[in-house]
């Protein structure tokens, strides 16, 4: 196997002991995506008609609009968590150890990505099937098809979380990313409600919803649980990868960035 | 790679500064090959940021660094790749234990397999660590985390090893002993040592020494020249002190 290979593969393969080994991280994250779904939805059940709007073709309970939603908070919250962590938390050593590796920078960093992308996914499927448990189930082939996605996704937000922790000094701790970024990303998107009810109600929220790159990554979810592709989406998703991905190698670069704020 | 003709590790002339605050001063010095070298200064007198830029955690435009005459600035992957490092700050995963700790370094290195097996046993055994393989990191007093982080910087065989004051926080047995070991390892081995500190009871006489200050270097040379017949201690705080005043 390559060197490259195997520096991969032991990066994802510490990232997941890791998240094994932290069960409250574990199933703090699933409790989280539960309670909107069992509880925040079961009561707006009723408050929110939601029409019948592609990939949709018939008439669906809020609860199932809400999966994919859900699906991309977890991803969300994940790419901030592990990201973030490396800045907070007493990871900043381990990231000084990796980045002494020989191998190149970007494929370290990536390598992380993948690494936080997979637990994501992991995290998602279980969701998926606790949901499923609970009767909201989705066409067989969008399990499928949603993994490839889902990587996409993952690796888009774990890159904004990596972009953010080399720039943002200011957020000094989780709840500032909280305010932030996750709470503005998720609510400001088609996670909870379609663009079009927001768009009744302000033509502005309307617009940054529509710029948000997480509605593109929900949308990119929900259309692939139904076996199709948003090919928007798809771009969208894409374009916010390569923008964070360069973001966050230019902030580790040694340069500049992060190290150095915190030389 | 045949690097036996340069010096271990030479810093030329390099500047570095935070914003307007200048953390070292055009500072100099080389460690022979297979030389123990304690970089002495108390804190804040730029010893993390000689470290920093060793390891190209960040860059400076200023000056060269060649590790075992691999330039830094050039070569960075090759250079790294000759080179181990113990950080100040603990850098082991508490909840996997020591030989997964060094596996994941292994690989990091691209080393893995029988192969890797093999490495980490050596080095293990090296450190006096081979029974305490299977425990978590977590379970290990300082001390023995401290020897495990060491052998995991041995494991890809690099030619220099970095300690960023690798005693901090450690009794006094365990910090003999661990400075001992690392002496052994230049005298047996022919590796090329740079040990910060700022406790001078961590050099010997016949040590390289490197005195550095506010971002400047004070002396450099063997110890006991530049104690030149005193208690080391003693011109160590006359030098420091001089400066202050």
């Amino acid at each position: 196997m390559s060197a490259w290979l195997i520096c991969l593969r032991a990066i994802v393969g510490r990232e997941a002991l890791r998240f094994i080994h932290q069960r409250a991280r574990f199933l703090s994250a699933l409790v989280r995506p539960l309670v909107w779904l069992l509880i925040f939805a079961a009561g707006f059940r009723n408050a929110l008609g939601v029409s019948i709007i592609p990939p949709y073709e018939v008439y669906i309970t809020y609860e199932v609009y809400i999966i994919p939603g859900l699906c991309g908070m977890i991803q969300l919250f994940n790419g901030m968590q592990s990201s973030l962590s490396l800045v907070y938390d007493r990871e900043m050593g381990s990231m000084r150890l990796l980045l002494t590796s020989p191998m190149p920078r970007w494929w370290l960093l990536m390598s992380k990505l993948l690494a936080g992308a997979t637990i994501s996914i992991l995290q998602v499927y279980t969701f998926l099937a606790i949901a499923a448990a609970f009767g909201i189930r989705m066409p067989w082939d969008g399990y499928l098809l949603v993994l490839p996605v889902l990587f996409v996704t993952g690796l888009m937000l774990g890159a904004l979380g990596l972009a953010l922790s080399s720039f943002i000094r200011q957020l000094e701790n989780f709840a500032g990313v909280m305010n932030f970024v996750i709470f503005p990303m998720f609510f400001l998107s088609s996670a909870l409600y379609p663009l079009w009810k927001m768009a009744e109600s302000s033509q502005l929220l309307y617009r940054l919803s529509s710029a948000n790159p997480f509605t593109h990554g929900v949308e990119l979810i929900r259309f692939a649980l139904y076996g199709q592709v948003n090919g928007w989406a798809l771009l969208w998703t894409f374009a916010a990868l390569f923008t964070f991905l360069f973001l966050a190698l230019l902030g580790y670069d040694p340069a500049r960035g992060l190290m150095r704020q915190k030389g | 790679m045949s690097c036996g003709a340069h010096p271990g590790l030479v810093v030329e002339n390099v500047t570095y500064a935070y914003g307007n605050r200048k953390a070292l001063d055009d500072v100099s010095f080389t460690v022979p090959t297979g030389r123990f070298c304690a970089l002495l200064g108390p804190n804040g007198a730029g010893k993390s940021t000689v470290f920093s830029l060793l390891t190209r955690l960040f860059v400076t435009r200023t000056g060269q660094i060649r590790i075992s005459g691999m330039d830094l600035s050039q070569n960075p992957r090759a250079a790294l790749a000759l080179m181990g490092v113990v950080f100040q700050q603990p850098t082991l995963d508490l909840d996997l234990t020591v030989r997964q700790n060094l596996s994941y370094f292994a690989a990091l290195h691209g080393i893995s397999g029988r192969d890797a097996v093999r490495r980490i046993d050596m080095v293990l055994g090296w450190l006096g660590m081979a029974e305490r393989a299977g425990e978590r990191a977590r379970h290990l007093n300082g001390g023995h985390r401290r020897r495990a982080e060491i052998a995991r910087a041995l494991i890809h065989r690099p030619r220099v090893l970095l300690l960023d004051e690798p005693t901090v926080g450690l009794d006094a047995a365990s910090r003999r002993s661990i400075t001992e070991r690392v002496h052994e390892l230049c005298d047996d081995d022919g590796l090329t040592v740079l040990w910060a500190t700022h406790l001078v009871d961590e050099v010997r006489d016949e040590d390289e020494l490197i005195v550095l200050h506010r971002g400047k270097v004070l002396a450099r040379g063997i110890a006991s020249e530049i104690a030149a017949g005193e208690r080391l201690a003693d011109s160590f705080l006359a030098m420091t002190r001089e400066d202050a005043s």
